[in-house]
């Protein structure tokens, strides 16, 4: 009987392993050093927020992973030796295994920065840094200003969280306009004015220059580049993007170059040995996805996947439309098939927004064909269904805006907004 | 839950939110309403009882009313949960457990002391508390206030006040805003102010009409068919008739007809008064509620149990009741008793025969036990000698009925524990009604909860703020819908979710069970898949 170790017990790992188990008899290990049991990572703001507790971040009860029969390891595997098939974990434990899954996920990205090591600097990745996050801002009397250094998902979110707790936040955004290089501008803007609705101090076009220690090694100011102010702060969040976390995979035969290198299968270069999620690198990129996808979404499927390989039904992962989602303060975010920032050559954005400024929608077509190649909702959730047919169907953006109400997923007796975008887009079309 | 975590909870008072000068200002002005209730139990007398009731009522109502303003007006709409798990009221803290006690005690004292409430023996008048409400009752009715008057003031004032603080919360969702305004208004229209003015017609002496609720149904209103309540309605002429015909059809016809278009929810989130206190007065502990498997599994066999006591008391109260005078109705025992077999014959066999691979091993299991039970009851009644339907005097079937599921479960448990158990214990483990829509719902009904393709991120705070205790969760994070006889569609599950993944819909059958084996936006090949 085979067995398959998974290294991490992220959504990757973990859904992989509900699949081999579902599909096969093996003996399955998931390890992590982080947590005994599988935790939602998207869910550590809410529990900070007080929405929820640790627990309730747990998918599945305490008893499921035994019943299921995954075994579950809590270590640190320290070197990979693929010769041997072989885990060294930290405290000089080993495991053998017959089938390696690498599901480490990411690690915050730090760019050498003056004090970046600092106390009372932190990312917010893992649930070691909610435990921090705890201890360095519990309120905001032992913590009278946060700076948050990168103008991301992480970062909005983190930024959200300390104001739960009515921490006064300063934004430090490297773009002139929030996450302007995935968000068209009409987007960024509306979302700019959000954060500073939320009286989060948002500075624009500002980098960090560095974080200033105190006489005991704590955080007691960092410096904006551009300007040379010194702001003063308790807590200094560093959410400038995330990068696979391979450390400890550098030193084995397999290969790496910014991740774990995967072909379309998710093997790596030694046999029996996959990665994915996070920390698994593409060699070549799949149509307008990035190489490396940090997403909890991708996460998922690959390892929905890997679990097929294993189970001798050989797959490629082959990722259908992309799709994500966020939500920002109070405005949930939803994407499907492509918008990008600036529209690719020989496309257009079609942007309507509501006047109350929470919501918004943009869709990106092809101007000669007219077909539909994606859309951004902010402030009305869409049916993640209809847009995966339309999508395949290819249709125009015709089509869509004047079917835009089958999309629609806002709940009941919600104001519905087709009729005026359907005449913004009438209006535009005879501007043109 | 991890060590850490908790100790670094208590490092220092985590909850920012400290109460604004007019909120401190609200709490004075409430609480002195609710010590007026405090000195009148200790029988102060007050000099205008009109006056004091209405200052004590009013101060509660402007009391909240501040406090709400207060507390959400100035604040961007969306959702206002932060804090929750850190609040000593919502989290089983010192105060959760303080207003779980005051709230058990006073249904005890209710139910069954209520002369401590000041309620008069026979002829005299009454004192403390209830003598309180006397004006008020006299002004409604005409009659004294009884402890189940003062229940009634204080549960109505309970729904509109938090009802009006449960809007200003979903200030962004008009779903929620919708069926808090339908709850309220029910609850003081069908269940406060019509009751008392029926009583007005009883003084004319061609009315005797009972209690009733018109909202309420059998068998929630588990005295419906009680003897003097079918005696009140039948010497009340056409009236009485009418409303007799109206509870029968609504349980038989208005119902199945609603909830196979809409599911429970048009009754139990959008009518009922115990829902509707659940959803106002009970907002705040709807996170309590257990997510646990077992907690599911005892739920299935608590309130199926209770529906089948209940039908069993209905069912031998009607018997005995016709029996009592048989030249009276039309309605034979033996017809009675056919008609009924026939009826859950015929829903058993329809289930058996359409829905069978729907029902889970315990649920078929079940079914087939207290079809058999109520089977060799009926057997038993026909071939033996006895007297007694069902072997039990009906009255005492009747009294065990209402004082352990009627009073204590409802009640005492139901509602008491709201800061322990969570704001649905009742409707999620004991109502006999919920029970029945609860089981069309599951499988005769347009309604579901659509889960959106593959957006969930797992997070879990559908499951969190499930009343019910569902672990939608599950579901979402599978791509299914959800589709569960527990749900009242209260729509807070497709209200906190942050990636709108959720939607409450009533669609066409055929698809609303959705289990796939991969997600939405996977295109892995489906030939591949089976081909395995």
């Amino acid at each position: 009987m085979d067995h398959v170790v998974i290294i991490g017990n992220g959504i990757s790992g973990v859904t992989a392993a509900r699949y081999i188990r579902k599909l096969s008899n093996k003996q399955i290990t998931i390890i992590s050093a982080e947590s005994d049991y599988f935790f939602s990572r998207t869910a550590l703001m809410y529990v900070y927020m007080g929405h929820m507790k640790f627990e309730h971040t747990q998918p599945y009860e305490n008893w499921f992973w035994k019943k299921n029969k995954i075994d579950l390891v809590n270590g640190f595997v320290k070197t990979i030796d693929t010769d041997h098939k072989t885990l060294v974990f930290e405290n000089g434990n080993t495991l053998n295994y017959d089938k390696l899954i690498i599901a480490t996920g990411s690690k915050p990205n730090k760019f050498g920065w003056p004090g970046q090591d600092l106390n009372g600097v932190l990312g917010m990745y893992n649930k070691q840094d909610l435990e921090n996050l705890e201890k360095l801002a519990p309120n905001n009397k032992l913590c009278k200003r946060a700076v948050i250094i990168g103008g991301g998902l992480i970062g909005i979110e983190l930024a959200e969280m300390l104001s739960s707790r009515q921490i006064p936040v300063t934004f430090l955004v490297r773009e002139s306009s929030f996450w302007n290089g995935v968000l068209p501008e009409g987007e960024s803007t509306m979302i700019n004015e959000h954060i500073k609705s939320h009286h989060i101090d948002l500075r624009l076009s500002s980098n960090l220059k560095e974080i200033i220690s105190d006489e005991n090694g704590r955080v007691k100011s960092i410096i904006i580049k551009e300007t040379g102010e010194e702001i003063p702060c308790n807590l200094v969040g560093l959410t400038a993007g995330v990068s696979p976390n391979i450390e400890f995979i550098t030193s084995s035969k397999i290969e790496t170059n910014r991740g774990v290198l995967v072909n379309r299968y998710l093997e790596t270069n030694i046999p029996d040995v996959y990665a994915i999620g996070d920390c698994a690198e593409q060699r070549e990129a799949i149509g307008n996805r990035k190489p490396i996808e940090a997403v909890w979404y991708t996460g998922r499927m690959m390892g929905e996947v890997i679990a097929q390989t294993i189970c001798r039904n050989k797959m490629t992962y082959n990722p259908g439309h992309w799709f994500n989602s966020a939500k920002f303060f109070d405005i949930e975010y939803q994407t499907y098939g492509w918008v990008f920032a600036k529209p690719k050559e020989n496309h257009a954005h079609f942007h309507w927004k509501h006047a109350d400024n929470t919501k918004c929608i943009t869709i990106e077509y092809n101007t000669i064909t007219h077909e539909f190649i994606g859309i951004n909702t902010f402030g009305i959730r869409m049916r993640h269904e209809t847009f995966d047919t339309w999508l395949t169907e290819k249709r125009t953006i015709d089509f869509v805006i004047n079917h835009l109400s089958d999309a629609n997923f806002d709940p009941e007796f919600y104001k519905r907004f087709e009729n005026d975008i359907l005449a913004t887009y009438k209006n535009q079309l005879q501007n043109v | 839950m991890n060590k850490n975590l908790e100790e670094s909870m208590s490092l220092a008072k985590p909850n920012a939110q400290d109460l604004t000068v007019s909120q401190k200002t609200a709490v004075f002005i409430g609480v002195l309403g609710l010590f007026i209730f405090v000195l009148a139990l200790f029988n102060v007398s007050f000099p205008n009882r009109g006056l004091t009731i209405s200052v004590a009522l009013g101060s509660i109502f402007i009391g909240v009313f501040i406090f709400s303003n207060a507390a959400y007006l100035n604040t961007s709409k969306g959702i206002k949960n932060d804090g929750v798990w850190f609040k000593s009221i919502s989290s089983r803290g010192v105060l959760g457990w303080a207003i779980g006690i005051i709230l058990t005690l006073f249904y005890i004292v209710l139910y069954f002391y209520p002369q401590y409430l000041g309620l008069a023996s026979k002829g005299a008048s009454n004192t403390g508390l209830i003598a309180l409400f006397d004006p008020l009752s006299l002004l409604l009715s005409g009659r004294p206030a009884s402890q189940w008057f003062v229940y009634g003031t204080l549960y109505t004032l309970a729904i509109l006040v938090f009802g009006y603080k449960f809007i200003l919360k979903y200030r962004h969702n008009r779903y929620q805003q919708l069926r808090t305004v339908s709850v309220m208004f029910f609850q003081l229209g069908f269940a406060f102010l019509i009751p008392e003015f029926m009583a007005r017609l009883n003084e004319s002496p061609h009315y005797n009409l009972p209690y009733y609720d018109l909202k309420s149904m059998w068998p929630l209103n588990y005295y419906l068919f009680d003897g003097w309540s079918i005696n009140g309605f039948l010497s009340s002429g056409t009236l009485g008739l009418a409303l007799l015909i109206f509870g029968v059809l609504s349980v038989f016809v208005v119902s199945p007809i609603l909830t196979y278009k809409y599911g429970k929810r048009w009754y139990c989130s959008w009518v009922c008064g115990c829902g509707a206190l659940a959803e106002t007065a009970g907002d705040s502990f709807r996170q309590l509620s257990s997510k646990k498997l077992s907690a599911w599994k005892l739920e299935r066999w608590l309130i199926h149990t209770v529906l089948v006591f209940s039908v069993i008391m209905t069912i031998s109260v009607i018997y005995t009741y016709l029996g009592s005078d048989p030249d009276k109705f039309w309605l034979t025992r033996s017809a009675f008793l056919l008609s009924i077999g026939i009826l859950l014959t015929s829903v058993f066999a329809v289930v058996m025969l359409f829905k069978r691979q729907e029902l889970g091993k315990d649920a078929r299991y079940g079914a087939i036990g207290y079809f058999i039970i109520i089977a060799a009851l009926f057997i038993m009644h026909y071939t033996g000698t006895t007297d007694k339907i069902f072997l039990i005097k009906s009255s005492s079937l009747r009294s065990a009925y209402g004082l352990y599921i009627g009073s204590i479960f409802s009640g005492v448990v139901g509602t008491g524990f709201y800061p322990i158990l969570g704001n649905r214990v009742w409707c999620r483990f004991g109502c006999p009604m919920a029970a029945i829509l609860g089981f069309q719902q599951r499988l005769f009904s347009k309604f579901r909860i659509t889960t959106n393709g593959g957006q969930c991120i797992s997070c879990g705070n559908c499951s969190t703020y499930c009343e019910m205790g569902i672990d939608v969760r599950v579901y979402a994070q599978k791509g299914e819908n959800i589709v569960r006889s527990s749900c009242v569609g209260c729509g807070v599950c497709s209200a906190v979710c942050p990636r709108g993944v959720l939607k409450l819909e009533n669609r066409n059958l055929k698809n609303r069970i959705n289990s796939r084996d991969i997600l939405l936006g996977n295109d892995v090949d489906l030939i591949d898949l089976i081909k395995r």
